[in-house]
């Protein structure tokens, strides 16, 4: 055993590592037949953006399908009630002067919806317990404002997203969801248009 | 080529000249002494800042960085905005600290750092002060800075800065031995304390090209790194264990002003190990044109390489072959250019090692470094005595198995493969 032969390769460690993040100390290392690994692993953030994998999710968003009246929430307020930071605040279902209630494309619909950017904690667990798929996970995560009201604490128009949004940033999950849907769709079918079984 | 070899040398004296038409005769000397030390003063600085800038880009390098890259061109104004956020923050004296000596510490250590500038010899010629004790007074004034340390730690009331000052005092005291020991060899050979001395002797051979050099220059080297408290030395300043040392409770200009001191050590110590050990401003002592030749031969033999590659570089190294009968490098460029890359290594270093262990530091001074220090003075002097081949064998004859002897001494015990611990019944 020599000695320093550990001191010596450990310093050969980092020098090796100081110009494997060079493209010309890359070239240099090929050239004298070391196989440079990968190198440079910073992200510089603001310039260049990180790809996120598909399950990545931060705040939650409202999923409209054609228009964005047609929203498939029907203010049912189960994710309110189950939302464990009660960041969630949804007011309706829309009724009219009588009480009764108010609907767009067959289905009820809320007055307000308020989700609060500073107090979402980002558990998913509104988008697990509806109903209706109507609430997602969005991936946008520059949500920092300069004031928390009304910047931060997000109404109904600024929740709204389309659902070529969805299939845009997620698209097995959105593609599971409008799966679902249409599945959920065929089956309440029927019922509306009943099949004789002679007519088959 | 000795134009722009002495470019700073005649710049000062056409300034003088210049000066001399409208100024009394009386005048002229102290506007020289001024304009020596206003540049040294102008730089010094300069040097603190880029060198912090240097170190954090090679660091992050070595770490699979980038560093600092917003402020300015590959952040190259980060040292600059560093400085005006030093200088715009509040300075804190902490409750029942002593308010002088917390104040005067930091500047009695920068004092000392810009004193040594005073005898490095940058160039031929350019030197501010050729002292004949010029490396006597390197010693004597760089240890000027323990006090300091100490005294910031004891005025600060802290026991993270007194227990980082302590050890700063041990640890300076310890390795101020070996480094001045390794020294006394060139001493030895040269028989002159004048830095400039040192270089010239140095004209044909560099120091650290011969067995005893080699070794004083490793022990000088280490007891340097240890001395401006760096990684893998830097216990006085430990991060992990002491918040930060003797400068824990030091904040804004003060805190910039303990790093200015550091740094500009560091800097010192590159520079003197280039001077005692690398030649000073002399340029290698081979003929540049035989090694150009080699390596032309090298490149153009070379299979790795692509061919317009091997032939561009052939002819590169055959041009500079040519250019160097001109000596086309000034003096002041190979000292700044060695002393740089020392500050490579020690940078190197840094990112290299873990912290050594307060016993292992002061056994490495007082077990290994002392005792070969001792050696390497018994071997220069067979160096001296004996003509070439045979001074050279003796020195290395007594060397290597001094080395080895000394190694295998201070090598730790083993540890025993299975530890049997005896608990309380």
């Amino acid at each position: 055993m020599i000695v320093g032969q550990g001191v010596l390769r450990g310093m050969l460690v980092t020098l090796k590592t100081f110009f494997q993040t060079y493209p010309w100390g890359r070239v240099l290392l090929r050239a004298i037949g070391i196989t440079p690994s990968e190198g440079l692993v910073t992200i510089e953030y603001p310039d260049v953006k990180q790809q996120h994998a598909e399950r990545f999710r931060v705040f939650p968003f409202l999923v409209y399908d054609k228009s964005p009246d047609d929203l498939r929430c029907v203010s049912c307020k189960i994710c309110e009630q189950e939302c464990p930071p009660a960041c969630i605040h949804i007011g309706g279902p829309a009724k009219d002067a009588q009480g009764r209630p108010l609907k767009v494309y067959g289905r009820t619909y809320p007055t307000e919806f308020f989700i609060d950017t500073s107090i979402c904690m980002s558990c998913r667990i509104c988008v697990d317990v509806c109903p209706f798929d109507a609430i997602e996970m969005d991936n946008a995560y520059e949500l920092s404002a300069e004031d928390r009201k009304p910047a931060m604490l997000l109404d109904k128009a600024a929740l709204l997203k389309s659902n070529e949004y969805f299939q845009r940033i997620k698209p097995e999950e959105a593609a599971q969801v409008d799966a679902r849907l249409a599945a959920k769709a065929a089956k309440a079918a029927p019922p509306q248009a009943p099949s004789t079984p002679s007519s088959t | 080529m000795t134009s722009l070899d002495q470019l700073f040398v005649s710049g000062k004296a056409a300034a003088l000249q210049l000066a001399a038409r409208v100024l009394p005769e009386a005048v002229i000397p102290w506007l020289s002494i001024l304009i020596t030390i206003g540049a040294i003063a102008a730089l010094a600085p300069l040097v603190m800042m880029y060198l912090t800038w240097i170190e954090r880009k090679i660091i992050a390098r070595m770490q699979n960085r980038f560093g600092p890259t917003r402020v300015g061109v590959y952040g190259l104004l980060q040292p600059i905005s560093d400085g005006v956020k030093m200088l715009i923050k509040e300075d804190i004296v902490p409750r029942g600290a002593d308010r002088l000596l917390h104040t005067l510490a930091p500047i009695l250590a920068v004092a000392p750092a810009i004193l040594l500038f005073a005898v490095m010899p940058i160039g031929r010629n350019m030197i501010a002060a050729d002292l004949n004790v010029g490396l006597l007074y390197v010693f004597a004034v760089s240890s000027v800075s323990s006090y300091a340390i100490f005294m910031g730690g004891w005025a600060s009331r802290s026991k993270f800065s007194m227990l980082g000052a302590m050890r700063s005092v041990a640890q300076i005291i310890s390795y101020e031995v070996p480094g001045v020991i390794s020294v006394v060899t060139v001493i030895m050979v040269t028989g002159t304390l004048s830095l400039v001395g040192i270089v010239e002797a140095q004209a044909a051979r560099w120091f650290i090209f011969t067995p005893w050099g080699f070794v004083a220059a490793a022990i000088f080297f280490l007891s340097g790194i240890a001395e401006v408290n760096r990684t893998p030395f830097d216990m006085p300043e430990a991060e992990s264990e002491l918040v930060g040392g003797f400068h824990t409770e030091y904040s804004g200009m003060k805190f910039a002003l303990w790093y200015m001191a550091e740094f500009l050590e560091a800097f010192a110590v590159c520079a003197f190990m280039t001077t005692f050990f690398l030649g000073g401003w002399h340029g290698p002592a081979v003929p540049f044109w035989a090694a150009a030749l080699l390596l032309a031969v090298l490149v153009a033999t070379a299979q790795r390489l692509p061919v317009p590659a091997r032939a561009v570089g052939t002819l590169i190294l055959l041009g500079a072959g040519v250019l160097w009968g001109f000596e086309p490098i000034p003096s002041w460029m190979w000292f700044l250019t060695k002393t740089y890359a020392l500050i490579f290594v020690l940078v190197w270093l840094r990112g290299t090692f873990p912290r050594l262990r307060i016993d292992q530091l002061m056994g490495l001074a007082w077990k290994f470094l002392l005792p070969l220090g001792m050696l390497n003075i018994l071997a220069a002097g067979f160096w001296v005595v004996f003509p070439f081949p045979a001074g050279t064998l003796v020195s290395l004859g007594i060397l290597v198995p001094g080395a080895w002897l000394l190694v295998r001494a201070n090598a730790p015990a083993p540890l025993a493969a299975r530890r049997t611990y005896v608990l309380a019944d």
